[in-house]
């Protein structure tokens, strides 16, 4: 008996495990990028063992790639150092981490997976529970292959009605990110079901899972289904997970249809409005991309919007696709170019400016439009800039606009 | 005894240590910039055993763990707030900075005042009230003992968790 998160973690411990109960729990893969892996390296190195095992480690360059500071270049340097002392062949600069090991096949449905990053709960949308850690658990998970977790308790978030574009899963993220906060979830995993889930693609159930970090979720999961299987099948000895007589803390019904797109205002992500109340706000950057909004559909969607338009002459629009993957095949077809056709400027994967270190950081009293997750005060440069976080519709109708822009109206 | 440094509602890592300046795991430098743009008389005003007293949600958003080490290497005694965001709470104590959850302190002590903090038992001591707080949960307890969780799992392996469920 028992919840998505339950039934993952009694799978791979073999035994029944009930939310409270405290586990040490082997784990299938534990990430860890630039800015988080020295700090874990350094935790690892203090428990003087061997590394448990080189191939469950993933170590990404996303944050600062390519070094933007010798500070950064001397972090890397540090990372790359540890990866061939110890034969950690999985060392990727090729994205973000959290798209990274989903396309890579690090995350698999059953699967126990650690990252020392608070988005890392982003791979629960294939069945696996995927914590967001920091890097002294990391260390040690290093050096062992188990760490410990309270079982979480579950709150379910059952979603109907049909997603009609422009609205995306990032509408129905940040709506329900308003209705229970930031600290609405906390310790607890976020389980989205329902048939509006049933029929999203998995680049949109990850954006759910990815913003139930900020919800204040331990972890974000979906179920698994023939969309779960087609993307990642479980490793070798693991199930796929599947419900059986949840028992839930509470269970969250919202019937998407009637949604608007909406928009988070500053200084949190849980102040949010509908995009008709924030409309004409006039703004100075517009940034698409991050673990929430970089991926192939995102493209798409910024690509339809600004095909045959220009971005306005005072928005500097900030594209950057998640990962190589995801670049090559909006190259293919033809999104890119038309991107940069409308005046965007296209950086390579990575974070991008999100976290305020390159690639459009911002000054004092600018506004930004941004796909990410995080508008906290100084996330993007100044403290005095303000952050608007949006889906990729509304930030591709913004960017013509110049200012907050309704998608629905930009026809 | 020491100070309190007061600080509100949903305080995120971003504003403990800005994503600015995080690139070095120096912990002297990471407490220079402690709070430098919400706080900038923190770095250098604090004292060790001041305390930090925030409201709900301390240490929201980012896992980094620069964030307590910075306010660990400031020489803060402890953080009392009304709640903790999970990653933050357990980096604190796998790093052996004690966190205190008390909703009542978190509300009556405002910036400036006297306080001490009795962290095994979770009791803040100011202006002649104690309140009481969350006490340590038993594997938080035992984390502290060792001095981080890197030294109790180095030395006792996992069968120090794994004991205290039986």
């Amino acid at each position: 008996m028992g919840t998505l998160v339950e039934e993952i973690i009694g799978g791979r411990l073999g035994r029944t495990v009930t939310a409270g109960d405290t586990v040490v729990a082997p784990v299938d893969c534990a990430m860890a990028h630039d800015v988080t892996a020295p700090l874990a390296i350094e935790a690892f190195e203090r428990m003087e063992m061997p590394l448990h095992d080189p191939e469950h480690v993933v170590l990404v360059f996303d944050h600062v790639m390519p070094a933007a500071t010798v500070a950064a270049a001397e972090l890397h340097q540090r990372v790359r150092r540890f990866a061939a002392d110890h034969r950690v062949r999985n060392l990727f600069a090729e994205g973000i981490c959290h798209i990274v090991m989903v396309e890579k096949g690090f995350a698999r449905p059953g699967g126990i997976v650690v990252g020392a990053d608070s988005h890392s709960t982003t791979y629960g949308a294939l069945g696996c529970f995927s914590a967001g850690m920091g890097s002294t658990d990391v260390g040690v998970v290093l050096a062992t292959g188990r760490t410990w977790f309270r079982v979480p308790e579950t709150l379910r978030i059952e979603l109907s009605g049909t997603l009609t574009a422009p609205l995306t899963a990032k509408d129905i993220a940040l709506h329900v990110l308003g209705r229970i906060g930031a600290d609405g979830a906390d310790y607890l995993a976020v389980e989205w079901g329902g048939e509006t889930v049933r029929a999203m693609s998995l680049d949109q159930r990850l954006t759910l899972a990815n913003l139930s970090a900020d919800m204040g979720g331990k972890a974000g999961l979906c179920e698994v289904d023939e969309v779960t299987l087609a993307a990642a099948r479980p490793g070798e000895g693991t199930e796929v997970p599947r419900l059986r007589n949840p028992r839930y803390t509470e269970v969250l019904h919202i019937d998407v249809s009637a949604l608007e797109p909406q928009v988070a205002v500053p200084p949190a992500a849980d102040q949010v409005r509908g995009v008709t109340e924030m409309a004409g706000t006039r703004i100075d950057e517009v940034f698409i991309g991050s673990c929430t909004n970089g991926r192939l559909e995102d493209m798409e969607i910024v690509a339809a919007h600004l095909a045959g338009r220009q971005v306005h002459p005072q928005t500097r629009t900030v594209v950057v696709p998640a990962s190589r993957r995801i670049y090559m095949e909006a190259l293919r077809r033809g999104w890119i170019e038309t991107i940069v056709e409308a005046g965007a400027l296209v950086m390579n994967p990575g974070c991008g400016p999100c976290l305020g270190r390159q690639h459009g950081v911002v000054a004092a009293g600018e506004r930004v439009v941004s796909t990410s997750n995080r508008n906290y005060p100084g996330r993007m440069g100044s403290p005095d800039a303000e952050i608007y976080l949006t889906s990729p519709a509304v930030a591709a109708a913004s960017a013509v606009a110049g200012r907050i822009a309704d998608p629905r109206r930009a026809h | 005894m020491g100070r309190a440094w007061k600080l509100g509602d949903g305080v995120s890592t971003d504003t403990i240590m800005p994503g600015r300046y995080n690139l070095t795991t120096d912990p002297e430098a990471l407490a220079r910039a402690c709070l430098c743009e919400a706080r900038p008389d923190f770095a250098v005003g604090v004292r060790p055993g001041d305390v930090l007293v925030a409201g709900r949600n301390f240490g929201c958003g980012s896992s980094r763990e620069h964030a307590p080490l910075s306010i660990r290497a400031s020489g803060v005694a402890a953080v009392v707030a009304a709640s903790f965001s999970r990653i933050f709470a357990r980096n604190a104590v796998n790093i052996g900075l004690p966190v205190i959850r008390c909703p009542e302190a978190a509300a009556a002590i405002t910036d400036g005042d006297e306080l001490s903090v009795d962290v095994e038992r979770g009791l803040i001591h100011s202006g002649g009230r104690t309140f009481e707080g969350e006490a340590p949960s038993a594997l938080a307890l035992r984390i502290a003992q060792a001095g981080s969780l890197v030294e109790l799992i180095r030395t006792q392996g996992w069968a120090a968790v794994e004991e205290m469920r039986a």
